[in-house]
């Protein structure tokens, strides 16, 4: 299981790019970090999540 | 009569105490947009005496937005990195600007923001927060960034907020209140982001990280 936002699921194995592709979040408006850093959007499609792994997708919201 | 560069000093080492102004003193701070947030930014900083800024921006000062930012009505038309220069020179004139009148992209940012020990970002656009966030947790790997998401509309104050989200990366804001949704910016309200993320930077250089 990988941590999403405080709540388990089931996407050991996939990459960011795959599992982000399940979402409705916009790759365009959001940060992902993965166990205490940033994962680059140049490597959504390479880097695989690992069971265990923490993640928080941010989404920015306009206003500034 | 403005003060001598020697009197502007001892007055914020009495106020902050050396060693802090020492930190302050030498330090470089980016500001990516001077509209709401960062126009504040901005200016706190120079109030706090951040030897460097380095201000962003590619726009105008436009009549809407004198309701929330810092710029006066004889500036309308004017780059807002040029008002703010103007302004700055008023409020603190030791301070060193740099001016980059123009737009941050992936490929002039490492440029761009050289040197920032913290970077402020301060658009307006979620698609522009998120574009800056990534080439400064990539591409600048010794600097900090402090951004800010969630101000609009006549929120309570309380949910506005300062988290760490990952290492070198602050978010300042309630994450919630998109100005397309409420539909109104508040000056108060964005002000008190904008101070969130002064004092962030600060406590930054400060070495102060929790």
């Amino acid at each position: 299981m990988v941590k999403v936002n405080g709540e388990n699921v089931n996407i050991a194995g996939k990459t960011v790019a795959e599992y982000l592709a399940t979402t409705a979040y916009d790759s365009k408006r959001i940060a992902v970090e993965r166990n205490g850093e940033i994962v680059p959007k140049s490597q959504y499609d390479s880097c695989i999540l690992n069971e265990d792994d923490v993640i928080e997708v941010v989404s920015f919201v306009g206003g500034g | 009569m403005i003060p001598t560069r020697k009197e502007w000093m001892e007055a914020l080492e009495e106020r902050h105490g050396i060693a802090l102004q020492q930190k302050f003193s030498g330090a470089t701070v980016a500001v990516c947009g001077l509209g709401g947030l960062g126009s504040h930014i901005a200016t706190t900083l120079a109030r706090a005496g951040v030897g460097t800024l380095i201000l962003i921006d590619y726009d105008r000062v436009d009549i809407t937005n004198l309701h929330r930012q810092q710029y006066k009505a004889d500036q309308i038309g004017k780059y807002k990195t040029d008002a703010m220069a103007e302004i700055l020179k008023e409020i603190a004139p030791y301070t060193e600007v740099k001016l980059m009148t123009g737009k941050i992209t992936r490929n002039n940012c490492a440029a761009f923001l050289a040197g920032a020990d913290v970077v402020c970002e301060a658009f307006d656009r979620a698609e522009e927060k998120a574009m800056l966030t990534d080439c400064v947790m990539e591409l600048l790997s010794d600097s900090y960034l402090v951004a800010a998401s969630g101000m609009a509309g006549i929120g309570t104050p309380n949910s506005i907020r300062t988290r760490s989200v990952a290492k070198r990366f602050y978010l300042c804001g309630d994450e919630e209140s998109d100005v397309d949704d409420v539909g109104s910016l508040i000056a108060p309200r964005v002000m008190l982001c904008a101070a969130h993320q002064a004092l962030t930077t600060l406590r930054i250089l400060a070495g102060e990280f929790d």
